[in-house]
């Protein structure tokens, strides 16, 4: 297990993720013909929430308090989990595609229980769709998951990095993965990040509640799962440029080459946002099923092509 | 006094955990007694690594249960000692199961067992849906006794004596046809005690029904003496079999899995939602049998002892969190005097331990590293991705893929019910008196919640702790097979894939204190001011947030053709139609095979009866007449 590789993919998550979201934030400003706040808007604006006041319900119990922390610890273990410009994950043997699925479950039941504590409705709101909607979600990851896991023999993260070969299956993976990053990351088609109202109101419904330093943890912890989430699209779909050697060369090529995809994909993230109208609540477990449909057809294809 | 026979229970518990240790960890396997009634009739007993291993399972059960009734009882009604007779009957009748080594002692105990337990679920007998759950309970259970009698009796004609080392000395020599009968019947009469849909109607019913340390019991415990008994007759005497076997296990398990968890989302009495995660958690050690049972009859010795571990340990696992899970209903339903989600509320301020204990509980069952049931849900995953990826053909690698895919959503849906079945009771404001005068249980079931909760976390956090308990259950069902590399889990043997529960905690644990140094670095010392919740500018009701029904609506919707459910509106005018002056609106949901299955075989049954009344119509001289026909009868074939 490298240390230090982990404390730096954490460090690097911490600081990159709000200049990612800064960038998505960018480029829909410019396709919606705005200015737009500037890239570095995302670091101000979690030195504000760091810094001001929270307000707790009286209704709220230690659930409430503790949430925010137990979020952010799992969405950062899993920063710490998958590997982002080395071909080696950090936590070499113990970093697993389940394990990883899992820990964005812990969040998940954390966020979902605290969204409820406050007795408020939005709160019921938003922890209801989510839980909903992560059902559908986490099977159509799954089954992408498990077409890697099988070409490569075992769910180690280590070993579900691509090859450089370009494949059918790779392509119908990324296809899935990028319906169901659509859906984690909460955006159009599937939820509104820029609104709390209530059609919208998915995963801004449970965070509705929260203020000052929570709040910041909050919203930090969902711009690094925001990018780890696309960092799982880079490693398992599109590894070209992943250090696959130790030497500083190849790492600081690997660390270009990731940062460059990840500021592609969130254009990317960004066009689509931009281009697709918000889908109604009950239509959104057809997109995901749509999802799920590729991740069965990159099984089949993985299956009879022999390999990804 | 009440508590003496807790007491001896427990202590029976302690001593059969040191039995089942001792029996595991030195990898021994002993005789213990046979005894002739007649030549025919013989009671043995045994004791071997299977059966040891569910020894421990249970008498770990009864130390807790016991624990947890020497209090519970004390507020429970003033049932004559009956009740706790039969509670003792009961552990015992289990433990015998599990040692029996014939053909008798075997039935024996098992009708100890299902009689006992019916005695156990009518305690409260004053209650008709009671009686009727105690009933159902009681036809089951004996409708699946009927198909072991006959897959015994199949074995017994082709075995020299009627004791398991006869059969076992069969293994290999029935003909396909009386092998794979066998094992229908056994999967069909262990199925049913085991809880596998559809055979499972009784355990909705019978769970709710009885008193919470026996739920537990039940549910924890009771139930896997199915898989056991599957495991004995189905691969141990019959040895193994063609796929079909594990194909057929693995399909009825995947479909228990997915109903199972999709009806406990629907329900909002608290035990009948425990009840039916208790059908759900039977579909997912399915899952790892079947998945065993193909590998064995492929001969792939690894990914066999892979998955029947996983099974095995998902055992354990589940009897340990749902023991937990059932002792936490019925500390709500004593303390909050309800167990109707739908009623309840804020039991977290009022009920601390409870809550503790209860959420760690829903956390295991939910599949969330770092705890037990993610431990026994990885290593199922494991087992079927292996299977998978060792075959060539593609349709029964997909087959296998999918079938993972739909664990993986049993577990999703899961973590939602659970969602909703601790943030509704025990989160935000009580929804009823009771709840909102809730207090506290007393130590004793505090206790025992406690231990269970100890153990979610300690199994979880150290699972090759049991994994080394299994090594020898699994070598002597599947054959000698590596078991070094045992306890991490792999798959095709690399060094690559385990599980470190201890290092995931490791980094959970830094990581989420992390935050608290940022925020003190970036934004100075944290403040934080208690107001009350806003909701638009009025004063915050109960009855504005969330209930269970609300909370799942979504995924009601979602999956309805799956639960099908059924919707009345009915408009109520006075004067004409276009003056509404109220709404009638139910819903609810029937199962699908009680729709499909039983309603129409029941009103089948009931019909020929009525049918069949009609020859009793009370005239004596009809009677007469049939005196006189029968007698014609006779005579004329006796004088053929």
């Amino acid at each position: 297990m490298n240390l230090l590789l982990a404390s730096a993919q954490v460090a690097l998550a911490l600081a990159i993720a709000p200049l990612l979201n800064g960038l998505i934030k960018a480029t829909k400003a410019r396709f919606q013909g705005r200015a737009g706040p500037s890239l570095w808007q995302g670091y101000a604006d979690l030195a504000k929430f760091l810094s001001r006041e929270s307000v707790v319900s009286v209704q709220a119990s230690w659930i409430f308090r503790a949430a925010p922390y137990l979020y952010f610890g799992a969405l950062l273990t899993t920063a710490a989990m998958i590997p982002m410009w080395t071909a080696v994950s950090p936590l070499a043997g113990a970093a697993d595609a389940v394990v990883l699925v899992g820990l964005m479950a812990v969040a998940r039941f954390a966020l979902a229980l605290a969204a409820l504590d406050t007795g408020s409705n939005f709160g019921g709101m938003g922890a209801s769709r989510e839980i909903a909607l992560a059902t559908l979600t986490e099977l159509a990851l799954f089954l992408v998951l498990f077409a890697f896991a099988i070409v490569a023999g075992s769910t180690n993260l280590t070993l579900l990095v691509g090859g450089d070969a370009l494949k059918v299956p790779r392509l119908l993976g990324f296809a899935a993965l990028a319906m169901i990053a659509v859906a984690e990351t909460g955006r159009i088609p599937v939820d509104n990040p820029d609104t709390h109202l209530e059609l919208t109101m998915i995963h801004e419904g449970m965070l509705l509640e929260y203020s000052g330093r929570p709040l910041g943890i909050l919203l930090w912890a969902t711009l690094v799962k925001q990018m780890v989430i696309l960092s799982l699209i880079t490693t398992l779909v599109a590894p070209w440029g992943i250090a696959r050697g130790s030497d500083p060369a190849a790492l600081a090529i690997g660390l270009a080459t990731f940062l460059l995809k990840l500021a592609l994909l969130g254009t990317g993230l960004a066009v689509v946002e931009t281009s697709f109208a918000k889908l109604r609540i009950f239509r959104v477990p057809d997109f995901l099923g749509v999802a799920a449909m590729l991740g069965v057809f990159t099984l089949i294809s993985a299956y009879l092509l022999g390999g990804a | 006094m009440r508590t003496l026979p807790f007491a001896l229970t427990g202590l029976n518990g302690a001593l059969g955990v040191v039995l089942a240790l001792w029996a595991l960890l030195s990898n021994r396997e002993a005789d213990i007694g046979q005894w002739a009634v007649t030549p025919f009739v013989r009671i043995v007993f045994r004791l071997d690594p299977l059966g040891a291993f569910f020894l421990l399972v249970i008498s770990g059960g009864a130390i807790a249960a016991s624990l947890y009734a020497a209090a519970y009882v004390e507020h429970g009604p003033r049932t004559a000692g009956w009740g706790s007779a039969a509670f003792c009957i009961f552990i015992l009748a289990m433990e015998l199961l599990v040692l029996a080594d014939s053909v008798f002692a075997f039935l024996l105990a098992w009708e100890l067992m299902s009689l006992s337990s019916y005695f156990l679920v009518i305690q409260h007998h004053r209650s008709a849906s009671v009686r009727q759950a105690g009933w159902i309970y009681a036809a089951m259970t004996h409708f699946g006794t009927a198909f072991l009698l006959a897959a015994f009796f199949l074995l017994a004609r082709n075995a020299n004596g009627l004791d398991f080392a006869d059969f076992r000395a069969l293994k290999g020599s029935l003909d396909p046809l009386a092998q794979s009968l066998v094992f229908l019947l056994a999967f069909v009469g262990f199925g049913t005690k085991a809880g596998v849909i559809p055979f499972h109607v009784w355990l909705p019913r019978a769970h709710p029904a009885a008193p919470s340390h026996v739920s537990a019991l039940m549910s924890g415990v009771m139930i896997k003496t199915g898989i056991f008994g599957l495991l004995r007759v189905g691969l141990q005497f019959t040895g193994p079999g063609p796929a079909w076997w594990g194909w057929l296990i693995l399909l009825f398990g995947l479909v228990s899995a997915v109903l199972g968890v999709l009806y406990a989302l629907m329900e909002h009495d608290l035990k009948r939602l425990l009840a039916f995660h208790s059908i759900e958690n039977i579909g997912i050690i399915l899952i790892g049998l079947g998945v065993a049972f193909i590998a064995f009859a492929e001969a792939r010795a690894e990914i066999a002892a892979l998955a029947l571990a996983a099974a095995l340990f998902h055992v354990l696992n589940h009897a340990v969190f749902k023991m937990l899970l059932f002792m936490g209903a019925g500390a709500v339903q004593q303390g909050a005097h309800t167990r109707d989600l739908e009623r309840l509320g804020g039991l977290i301020k009022r009920m601390p331990w409870t809550a503790a204990t209860f959420l760690i509980g829903a956390a295991a069952i939910s599949a969330l590293p770092p705890l037990n049931g993610f431990a026994s849900e990885w290593l199922t995953f494991q087992g079927l991705l292996g299977l998978a990826a060792a075959r060539a053909e593609a349709a029964s690698g997909v087959a296998l893929a999918l079938s993972a895919g739909l664990l993986g959503l049993t577990g999703a849906l899961a973590l939602a019910c659970f969602v909703k079945a601790f943030g509704i009771a025990f989160l935000a404001q009580p929804r009823s008196k009771g709840a909102a005068h809730a207090s506290e249980v007393s130590w004793p079931m505090i206790g025992a919640m406690v231990l269970l909760a100890t153990l979610c976390i300690g199994v979880g956090l150290l699972p090759n702790s049991v994994m080394r308990l299994l090594a020898p259950v699994v070598v002597s069902v599947v054959g000698p097979v590596s078991t070094t590399n045992f306890a991490l889990g792999q798959i095709r043997g690399t060094d690559e894939g385990v599980l470190a529960p201890i290092l995931i905690l490791g980094f959970l644990l830094v990581l989420s204190l992390l935050p608290v140094l940022l925020g003190r670095l970036i934004g100075g010392p944290s403040r934080a001011r208690i107001a009350p919740t806003w909701v638009c500018g009025v004063a915050l009701e109960p009855s504005m947030q969330y209930s269970s029904t609300a909370l799942v609506k979504p995924i009601r919707i979602i999956f309805r053709a799956l639960i099908r459910p059924y919707r009345e509106i009915e408009l109520h005018h006075a004067i004409a139609p276009y003056f509404v002056s109220g709404v009638r609106y139910q819903a609810g949901v029937v199962e699908t095979y009680e729709r499909l299955v039983y309603r129409p075989v029941f009103a089948a049954v009931v019909g020929l009866a009525k049918a069949i009344r009609r020859l009793q119509n009370g005239s004596v001289r009809t009677y007469l007449a049939y005196i006189c026909a029968a007698l014609v009868v006779v005579l004329l074939l006796v004088t053929r």
